[in-house]
């Protein structure tokens, strides 16, 4: 798109001049001299970093065609203008000397790339996906007694990318579902797939669930991440709390850049999460801090449950139902006590043995201050110091923030331990109040937005599930198991046919179920993760790959046997701005190249800079990005290459009249490709995405709604009867009207809208602070003057505040629970309006337990003290036989944890950016002086660390910030390495051995997310 | 002149997260160097014809040996007020700018490299491309068109401020007793005195410990200060030499009076 004169003025100098003006100091007095600026004659355009998920609004300076300067956006409320590392060094994605600008093709065992010309490129690469889709596609198996339609193709994997655009996920999960595709995945697998069901099972919606800019309004702030060097430019709302006299207690197994930042550095043992948060619950519950009125009213800790349910406090380790023989739990006793009407029944005053909160009780009363200095490594008065602060913040006057990231996800009890953590921040009543809230730090840009579109095996854009064939082999069957009885999600069936008819169009119809079948249908749950693909195609069962803004050859779990899988394929597909590892696994050093037949075909693609879209950051907010510049020589964006191939796929079957081949031709895929490298028209995806009518509609009394083609201005008025098609609900109401795009609006924060309301969009419907009924106590008034967000005004009889409400706007505080319509089931006082009784859930249905219960990592210095259950009984192990060997304690002695630093990404755009790979010397493990001394290391001496599945080099960085832990009174050193290092990359700095060949193949039995931070290793010093 | 602008880095706020140092490079349009290895997460060693910015790490521990802080400081050309690489440059290429800042005429500078040793703080480097010294200039293009310098503007904890020297030290002065109240009992400002070492120094610093602690100089001079304060010194040691010969005499004297 281009800019209109309105953003130029905005966008050009007017943008410089308010740098100055919003910067520290107003230096409009000072004449300016006849200095040459090389921006001052540059165009800006509106840009968003393609880094981490804070999403920091650039500037992308252009002269003659040419990016001259990128910075911050003075105007970004939740930036400032700032940037940093990554940020800042943005122009070198887009000036690089190592941008592949040319395709590249790589034979069957061919030893060296040849360049080829695009549209060769194109033709064969659609041939391959026809022919691997062909020969693997299953169209029907027998379930039971029936035959049902599947429309399943195994044969390929398709990598969608947590780095690229929502239009662009959103077009792969199209196309991808539409050939049949259920090995489909984005890297937010391996990042935060554990964030969705922990936050979803306990609020309602899988995403942060409040804003940036507002975490400087707490009184507490815990990270349990790095949140300093992962999300610096976030990290300012901190450092303003903190400036205001608000206490930061970090938690952390390492000591940090945040730790330097705060108060209280608690260290914490890898892996032992639960045993802390389950710590602070019992601490909250026994010494009366928790915040009753809020528990009472919003949250389900006085319903009943059934008696017949048992927790690991009655059963050793296990809740009822456990089956050792298929390592899975029945779940027909984790059921509430239900009355007349089908409701379960409640205990306001908490005090019935069977109630949620006393179960709750009776579960973490295990879990004691010193359980906790056992288990964890923290000392007993340290963690009474900490509890008493951190549960001190609760209450009507004051709220405490928490964040987390990888530490609690990467864990094969990762869904539980953000689970434990949500239930620590709803028992103190910090959920959907200013400076509460839990921030889910996400690392890349849009990790949120993939998530959101649903590139990921097990569900669909908007968070349907992609469905199965057991129980789900008809759109009636699928809609009756997935739409639950109350709250908002009893809308599902509007937006799956609503879905269904953004993708199969006219050829969807009420006689076809709305082409239900055409929708691939997965054999089973325990299947086509990013974890088991991988080792599909080690075992050649996947045979065809598409990777897309991802270097799984470094960023997986496993990875020296995941390189492997790569070239065992039959034809891989990339799509990047670099060479990267998995682009030239066939030429790993140490390998024959000749020994690989997969056929790799390398497309150049373009950064953010480069392309149309929005990116949706980690407090749901999409910003779009506007194209500054042409992407150089073949190089495009990720969306001309969807769009091509399939426009492509669908020219190969255009003959077909095999009713397997149905999804493929009738998928609407009309995207009015533009210019010469047929760039799709990005708006027209998401329009898509936003929802329009796709016939006239007319309300009751037959006055006009909606004229056909209009786009939808809310998801309310999506319909189940196929007038209606939206790509994805949530973000509906982002294109309200014709040509009006909300993702690119950028108003500065006006007085008295300090969550600046006008600055991008965020789902849902730019509710900033989401679950902020709870704001509001039961009678709809503030809980404090100070903690106020939104209240019921009862002249206007509406909901009205500081934030958009995440509320029925009209429903009085009193309103009785709705029997009927959009928010059936939801009362006046039900805050959680997605959960299915309205209320925020300590009890919820999770695979591996209703309640968080500590298991051990796998691999693991000391046997489980809680239990005699050592490991979470239902996660996943990966069979791959001497692939994934485990390690015990007394081969490797040593405790590793991974992690990345400030200055480095994934391995794919930092290593070949030279002013990021110019600011650490080379790959390195850090070690305690204590055991540096044991074993004979300096500071400097390469050290070799192995693990069971892999060796690797690195130079010892020696320094006190890495502690032992006292572990079951036994001392444990742990030995921390950073990831990013590979065989490819800019300078000497930048290459080095890879960190994930040491992880293991083992899963978290709700997402399949790897255990990367709690490992065993030994550690040699190299003679 | 026009009113004295200054840089204020505040330590306390500083995550280390070295944006000013990268930011820098963007917008001056630095060369990249191989890093060396110095045994931290600095790189580099010290400042270099392509690092005009440089964020430096310290770990600090306790008597116990348990690390009790992490120093984090962005480092930068401090634009004294006295000038000592400005003093010691024989061309004229090096000039104060009308705001106060202190920079290097490339086209004038004959690349002598007094300047090199004349400044107390190691900031000015000699670049072998082009022959010439060359350091931080506060983005002398930038401040000249009313934008503050890339670090700063980049810094995402506002530990960089940029702005009148005036103004700053107000700022400054009340961060400190906020830090005081707050138990930073060694909170200090470095360089901010106008009446002090070099007469002031226009990037000024907040820090959380001694300079030591952070590797500034505790009293910075100026070399060509240092030539006579040296030869005082000389010409004094010669006489204390002199003197002590003289009481060892008179107490050896003594003694053999005893």
């Amino acid at each position: 798109m281009s800019l209109s004169r309105r953003d130029f003025l905005r966008y050009g100098m007017a943008a410089a001049s308010s740098a100055a003006a919003s910067g520290t100091i107003d230096l409009s007095p000072v004449e300016a001299a006849a200095t040459s600026l090389r921006i001052k004659e540059a165009k800006a355009f509106p840009g968003v970093c393609p880094y981490c998920a804070v999403g920091c609004a650039q500037l992308i300076y252009v002269k003659d065609g040419k990016i001259v300067d990128i910075e911050g956006d003075p105007d970004a409320p939740h930036t400032e203008g700032a940037l940093c590392p990554k940020g800042s060094s943005t122009y070198q994605l887009s000036l690089n000397e190592r941008r592949i600008t040319r395709c590249l093709y790589r034979a069957p065992g061919a030893t060296t790339w040849d360049e080829k010309p695009l549209d060769w490129m194109m033709a064969e690469i659609a041939q391959r996906v026809k022919k691997t889709r062909d020969a693997t596609f299953v169209e029907k198996v027998r379930v039971g007694a029936r035959d049902v339609t599947v429309n399943r193709c195994e044969g390929i994997a398709w990598l969608g990318s947590s780095v690229l655009d929502n239009e662009e996920n959103y077009l792969i999960a199209k196309l991808s579902r539409g050939l049949g595709l259920v090995n489909l995945e984005n890297s937010a697998r391996l990042c935060h797939s554990a964030t969705v069901p922990a936050l979803g099972a306990t609020f309602g919606r899988g995403a942060m669930t409040t804003n940036l800019i507002d975490v400087q309004h707490a009184d507490v702030i815990m990270p349990t991440s790095n949140w300093a060097e992962c999300h610096p430019v976030s990290y300012k709302w901190v450092m303003k709390a903190k400036e205001r006299g608000a206490k930061i207690i970090h938690v952390d197994p390492r000591f940090t850049r945040t730790s330097a930042t705060a108060d209280i550095w608690v260290p914490i043992r890898s892996g032992t999460n639960i045993v802390f948060f389950g710590g602070l619950i019992r601490y909250a519950i026994e010494s009366k801090k928790y915040f009753h009125d809020y528990v009472v009213a919003y949250t389900n800790a006085s319903l009943l449950l059934d008696p017949q349910f048992k927790t690991p406090t009655d059963l050793d380790g296990l809740f009822s139902g456990f089956n050792p023989a298929i390592r899975s739990y029945d779940q027909s006793t984790w059921k509430f006590e239900l009355d007349a009407d089908g409701y379960p029944k409640k205990d306001p005053t908490l005090r019935d043995t069977n109630c949620v909160f006393q179960r709750l009780r009776q579960h973490y009363s295990r879990y004691t201050p010193e359980m906790v200095e056992r288990v964890c490594g923290i000392p007993k008065e340290l963690f009474l110091k900490v509890a008493d602060i951190y549960c001190s913040a609760s209450g009507p006057d004051k709220t405490a923030t928490a964040s987390y990231a990888l530490q609690l996800n990467q864990s094969t009890n990762g869904v539980q331990q953000i689970r434990a953590l949500c239930m620590l921040q709803l028992i103190l009543g910090n959920v959907g109040r200013p400076g509460g809230g839990v921030v889910a730090l996400r690392g890349h840009s849009n990790v949120q937005g993939a998530t959101d579109f649903g590139t990921l095996y097990h569900m669909l854009p908007g968070y349907p599930a992609e469905p199965l064939q057991g129980p789900h082999p008809t759109l009636t069957d699928y809609l009756e198991k997935t739409t639950p009885k109350g709250g908002y999600w009893v809308n599902n069936p509007k937006f799956v046919v609503s879905l269904l008819k953004a993708w199969w169009g006219p050829a969807a119809t009420k006689e076809n179920d709305y082409a239900y079948d055409y929708l691939p249908k997965r054999e089973k749950a325990d299947a086509y993760s990013h974890q088991h693909f991988t080792i599909g195609m080690l075992q050649k069962k996947v045979k065809g790959f598409i990777c897309m803004g991802q270097n799984p050859a470094v960023d997986s779990p496993n990875a020296k046997m995941v390189r492997q899988g790569l070239r065992n394929l039959e034809w891989m597909v990339v799509v990047d701005l670099f060479e990267t590892e998995t682009a030239s696994a066939w030429k790993e050093p140490g390998i024959d190249p000749t020994s690989s037949q997969v056929e790799v075909f390398y497309i150049p693609g373009a950064p953010a800079a480069e392309k149309d879209g929005s990116i949706t950051n980690t407090m749901r907010m999409a910003q779009w990005h506007v194209k500054a510049v042409e992407p150089p020589g073949e190089a495009r964006s990720d969306a001309a290459f969807i769009v091509d191939l399939g426009n492509r796929v669908k020219a190969l079957y255009a003959a077909s009249k095999a009713k397997k081949d149905r999804p493929v031709l009738d998928l609407v895929w009309d995207y009015q490709p533009q210019g010469p490298k047929r760039e799709p028209t990005m708006e027209l995806v998401l329009k898509e995405c936003n929802g329009y009518a796709t016939e006239d509609i007319t309300d009751k009394d037959g006055a006009s709604l909606y004229k056909k083609a209009e786009p939808l201005k809310t998801f309310g008025h999506l319909r189940d009867d196929g007038s209606t098609a939206c790509g994805n609900w949530i973000y509906g109401g982002i294109y309200p009207e014709e040509g009006k795009n909300l993702a690119l609006r950028r108003e500065k924060a006006k007085a008295g809208d300090y969550l600046a309301h006008g600055w991008g969009f965020v789902w849902p419907a730019n509710r900033r602070i989401i679950y902020n009924r709870a704001s509001a106590d039961p009678s709809g008034k503030p809980w404090s003057e100070k903690k106020k967000l939104i209240w019921w005004d009862a002249e206007q009889k509406k909901w009205v505040g500081n934030d958009v409400p995440d509320f029925p706007g009209t429903m009085a505080p009193d309103a009785p629970r709705a029997k009927d319509g959009p928010f059936k089931g939801v009362s006046g006082t039900d805050a959680f309006i997605m959960n299915p009784h309205g209320l925020g859930q300590f009890f919820a249905s999770i695979v591996d337990g209703p309640f968080p219960e500590h298991y051990e990592p796998f691999e693991s210095p000391t046997h489980n003290l809680l239990s005699k259950v050592q490991n979470n009984p239902v996660a996943k192990v990966y069979n791959v036989g001497d692939l994934n060997k485990l390690g015990t304690p007394d081969r490797y002695p040593y405790i590793l944890t991974t992690y990345r630093l400030t200055e480095h990404h994934a391995a794919g755009m930092s290593r070949h950016v030279p002013w990021l790979s110019e600011l650490f010397y080379g790959h390195f493990a850090e070690i305690g002086p204590e055991m540096a001394k044991e074993l004979g290391i300096q500071n400097g001496d390469m050290v070799t660390v192995e693990t069971p599945r892999a060796k690797i080099r690195v130079r010892a960085l020696v320094t006190e910030r890495i502690k032992p832990f006292m572990i079951n009174d036994k001392k444990v050193y742990q030995v921390g390495i950073p990831w990013h290092w590979g065989y490819q990359g800019v300078m000497k700095s930048a290459r080095g051995d890879i960190t994930n060949d040491l992880v293991a193949s083992l899963g978290d039995p709700t997402t399949f997310i790897q255990e990367s931070k709690a490992l065993l290793c030994n550690v040699r010093k190299e003679a | 002149m026009a009113r004295t602008l200054a840089m204020f880095t505040d330590v306390s706020l500083c995550i280390g997260c070295r944006a000013c140092q990268v930011a820098c490079k963007q917008w001056n349009q630095l060369a990249p160097e191989e890093p060396e290895w110095t045994g931290t997460y600095q790189n580099h060693h010290h400042f270099t014809d392509k690092s005009y910015r440089l964020v430096r790490f310290f770990e600090e521990t306790d008597d116990k040996g348990q690390i009790k802080q992490w120093h984090m400081m962005s480092d930068v050309c401090k634009h004294c007020a006295q000038a000592g690489c400005l003093e010691a440059c024989p061309t004229g290429a090096i000039y104060r700018t009308e705001y106060g800042t202190v920079n290097i005429n490339q086209d004038i500078c004959n690349g002598c490299r007094y300047c090199v040793s004349a400044c107390p703080f190691g900031v000015v480097a000699f670049n072998h491309d082009t022959g010439t010294a060359t350091k931080c200039t506060f983005c002398n293009d930038r401040i000249h068109n009313g934008l503050g310098p890339a670090c700063a503007k980049a810094c995402p904890t506002q530990s960089i401020k940029f702005g009148f020297r005036d103004d700053l030290a107000v700022v400054a002065k009340k961060r400190i007793d906020e830090l005081k109240t707050l138990g930073y009992k060694d909170a200090q400002l470095y360089g901010e005195d106008s009446s002090g070492d070099l007469g002031g120094l226009n990037a000024f610093f907040l820090l959380l410990g001694k300079p030591s602690v952070y590797g500034l100089p505790e009293k910075p001079k100026l070399p060509q200060r240092n030539v006579v304060v040296d030869s005082l010194l000389s010409i004094g040691s010669a006489l204390v030499v002199a003197l002590g010969g003289l009481v060892a005499f008179r107490g050896r004297g003594g003694q053999g009076g005893a």
